[in-house]
């Protein structure tokens, strides 16, 4: 795999790399196993949110008095909460509640970084002083920290962690591809472009953005790990998703924290979820970075 | 011969030795160890003080970090509840109609800032309370309606005047929450305590720090000789239950004057041993399921009482009590206090019976009726206090999805959460009421209109229930007192359906053995904190 030339718009050189994505694929599977294991735990995953309310075994909203705290069993195969909820469908519906989070948070904070980032490296002088200098505080702050602030200013609520995690990740993200677009910036297609009359958001969305899409695709995959470990740790800290929706984060606080020693799998199989799912966006997310970046091929 | 000599010398001491250990055995056991002055007590708080001004507040959230910071006129012995003593009053006289309340005020006693208490402070404070001025809120305002007027014709002396005669006025008047300021600040600013603290009490005011803790120490020049015992004292602000029984059993605290579940009472008992004990007692506190009466579509009477129909009390009250510390079903009045409600009574109401499914369709039925769509969305909203508030609203959304409702959770701080009450900023809320005395003029006075009670977040006006409160708060005959009660109760929780108890408590309290004087009684307001002590 090559990565576009300096002389071709991104456009043309995808166009010519098409024809050999398939073996492309074949040799990333062979040189990144466990890449292709996360992929498929991910997969499984998207699947599992997308069908949740034919494959769960009960409504995960349900109180079974009869039922509270039933260990892992034929009827229950993860067991039940304090409130006789099923863990196994409280898990798969939390799966859409992550998926939706992270997947949100993380488009829109890496693509808004990225907007900025470009054009930032683009105008220069007295607008990428200023843009650096407010990214550089916000990066100051632990992203948890930043997170945790935004949610106090916007109120909780699946929206608003989505608002909040997304405005966290985004100076992250605008330093990367900052980086990444100032090499582009004097490439010679932006000055053939910039020569012909084109301006600058066109040549921002049309030259810029298109190469720096690989550190893009790459963070965009980090980001979306650490999105659903930050939506787990706001809901376990009692500023994400309100009770009774099923949220990984919030199975793992209040009763789960409460009856610890009492029924360990309530506590057990969303810490396991949430570990498996950032652990398979890392392995694929470090993967497609080796994958992407010319400078760590052999 | 020498050696039955020496058996019986032996003997005799052995018979000496026993009696000298069973002698100090009988002292220790049966004089109780003399109270020990010295040491700081660390005690949780589970919630943050919306404001430091109990007159409008009604929250233990004000009442255990900032309540030994101030004095009372007269009070209920925290250690002997429901008998009233003196506090500021050092007595008083009740003349003969029942109408004029004479108070001898205390001499001697100071503020914090030096200077002395009169009557004029006792008389401004009260004047707050009872006749609040424009844009001050007053949360008991309506439970002093009998109160004609509050004079103080000398500086030792108030006169408390009635419109008519109120058996338990003394009781209602030790209200925990009647701090008594300054009048020369309240003349300044009345509001100036929502955001300070002066008084009297037996703790002056250290510091602060919001989400960590509130700190006092000792008054040095306080009234009563010999006391406070402590030092100080450190409340901390701890919402999470599984971080309160950590607190707890490592001594970080030494009590949540609150209560506990039972699993968090449990797991430290297990854990402290012999170190810990545990008091327990009913609880003059209930969660509420408040419907706003000004909105669409629960204006509706019928969609009302469907909401109550829904609610599987009984069966709720058995699943809850194991993880939360609610517990008894309960009518307007506490369960087991000398008021509460017969269970034959208590399940003709709606939502109270036993027959579920028959009340569920009845329900469904209503909300057809009522043109309330399958899958109706509407918000319950709730406090962020994990116990008991989390747990029931997820019992009320299992609940009212039942009947075909589609319910959702918003959880607030505190503060945004009363207020959003207050403003009528909500569909359905869970609210509580929480009282310090059992009594139908206090436990009721919550349902009177809320034009005439602020905190009635239900949002009604109902004269006839205004005139079945102050009927009942005037007559005399204890049986003919129920019957209006009872009539009450039905009209508030059924028949109009304007909002409904879920639950009560049962207050459950461990703590550290070395915490003494200190006793559990049915409200969890009454702590000052003036005669406990440490006894290591």
């Amino acid at each position: 795999m090559t990565g576009p030339p300096d002389a071709l718009p991104a456009r043309v050189w995808l166009a010519a790399a098409r024809p050999r994505t398939g073996g492309r694929l074949m040799r990333f599977a062979r040189r990144y196993p466990l890449a292709v294991a996360g992929g498929g735990f991910l997969v499984l995953l998207v699947l599992a949110a997308v069908l949740a309310p034919w494959i769960a075994p009960y409504d995960p909203l349900a109180n079974d008095y009869l039922s509270m705290f039933s260990p892992p069993s034929s009827r229950h195969w993860l067991g039940t909460d304090s409130f006789g909820r099923d863990i196994l469908s409280r898990l798969i519906f939390g799966a859409r509640t992550a998926l939706l989070v992270g997947l949100s948070a993380s488009v829109a904070g890496a693509t808004v970084g990225a907007l900025v980032g470009v054009a930032s490296a683009y105008f220069g002088g007295a607008v990428d002083l200023v843009i650096q200098r407010i990214t550089d505080i916000l990066v100051s702050f632990p992203l948890i920290v930043l997170a945790m602030a935004m949610v106090a200013i916007l109120g909780s609520g699946t929206a608003n962690l989505v608002v909040a995690i997304a405005l966290s990740f985004a100076p992250r993200a605008e330093l990367v591809v900052r980086s990444s677009a100032l090499q582009v910036r004097h490439t010679t297609y932006v000055e053939a472009a910039r020569a012909i009359g084109a301006g600058p958001w066109r040549i921002i969305l049309r030259h810029m953005l298109p190469n720096v899409l690989a550190p893009y695709l790459v963070m965009l995959t980090a980001f979306l790990g650490q999105a659903i470990l930050l939506e787990a740790s706001l809901s376990f800290l009692g500023l994400g998703v309100a009770e009774p929706t099923p949220a990984w984060g919030l199975m793992l606080s209040g009763a789960a924290v409460d009856f610890v020693q009492k029924a360990p799998w309530m506590a057990v199989f969303p810490g396991l979820a949430i570990t498996l799912t950032v652990l398979a966006f890392n392995v694929l997310g470090d993967a497609l970075r080796d994958a992407l970046d010319p400078r760590l091929r052999v | 011969m020498h050696a039955r000599r020496r058996l019986q010398q032996l003997g005799a001491a052995a018979l000496l030795v026993a009696a000298l250990v069973a002698a100090s055995g009988t002292v220790s056991s049966s004089a109780p160890a003399p109270p020990r002055r010295g040491g700081s007590l660390s005690f949780i708080v589970s919630a943050e003080p919306p404001s430091f001004d109990a007159h409008r507040e009604t929250t233990f959230a004000v009442i255990h970090p900032i309540r030994p910071h101030y004095n009372l006129l007269v009070k209920f012995d925290p250690l002997n509840y429901p008998k009233v003593v003196p506090d500021l009053a050092e007595s008083w006289t009740v003349s003969e109609d029942g109408l004029t309340y004479t108070f001898r005020i205390r001499s001697g006693v100071r503020f914090h800032d030096g200077s002395l208490l009169t009557s004029r402070d006792i008389k401004a404070s009260l004047d707050k309370i009872i006749f609040p001025p424009q844009g001050v809120a007053s949360a008991r305002q309506a439970m002093y309606e009998m109160v004609e007027s509050v004079s103080a014709p000398s500086p030792n002396t108030v006169v408390i005047r009635l419109k008519w005669p109120s058996a338990t006025f003394l009781e209602k008047l030790a209200s925990p929450f009647n701090w008594i300021y300054k009048a020369d600040i309240l003349e300044r600013d009345p509001r100036w305590y929502e955001r300070n603290v002066m008084g009297t009490g037996p703790f002056r005011f250290k510091e602060y720090v919001r989400g960590s803790h509130w700190e006092g120490v000792r008054f040095e020049n306080y009234w009563k000789p010999g006391r406070p015992y402590l030092d100080g004292y450190r409340a901390l602000f701890i919402s999470s239950p599984a971080a309160q029984a950590a607190a707890l059993k490592f001594g970080q605290a030494l009590v949540e004057f609150r209560g506990f579940a039972p699993a968090q009472r449990d797991e430290v008992v297990q854990f402290l041993g012999e170190r810990a004990t545990v008091q327990e007692s009913g609880w003059l506190c209930n969660l509420l399921v408040v419907p706003n009466n000004q909105r669409k579509p629960f204006d509706d009477f019928r969609v009302r009482r469907a909401l109550t129909l829904a609610i599987d009390r009984w069966g709720g009250s058995r699943a809850l009590s194991q993880i939360t510390f609610m517990g008894p079903v309960g009518g307007v009045m506490r369960p087991g206090g000398p008021f509460a409600t017969p269970e034959a009574e208590l399940t003709k109401l709606a939502g109270f019976g036993r027959d579920l499914n028959a009340a569920r369709q009845e329900a469904r039925r209503l909300l057809r009726e009522a043109g309330v769509p399958e899958g109706f969305e509407f918000t319950v909203k709730n406090r962020n206090i994990p116990m008991p508030y989390i747990p029931a609203g997820i019992f009320l959304v299992d609940q009212w999805r039942q009947v075909g409702l589609n319910p959702r959770h918003v959880i607030q701080e505190t503060g945004p959460y009363l207020a959003d009450l207050r403003a009528g900023n909500y569909d359905v809320g869970v609210d509580f009421t929480c009282d310090f005395f059992d009594d139908p003029d206090v436990q009721l006075v919550k349902f009177v209109s809320s034009d005439r009670n602020p905190l009635n977040y239900a949002r009604y006006t109902d004269r006839l229930l205004d005139g079945l409160f102050r009927q009942q708060s005037r007559e005399r005959n204890l049986q003919r007192r129920l019957q209006i009660v009872r009539q009450f109760e039905r009209r508030v929780l059924s028949d109009r359906a304007y909002q409904y108890h879920l639950l009560w408590w049962q207050r459950i309290i461990p703590h550290w053995k070395k915490l003494q004087g200190y006793k559990v009684g049915p409200s969890h307001y009454l702590e000052d904190l003036e005669e406990v002590w440490l006894s290591e």
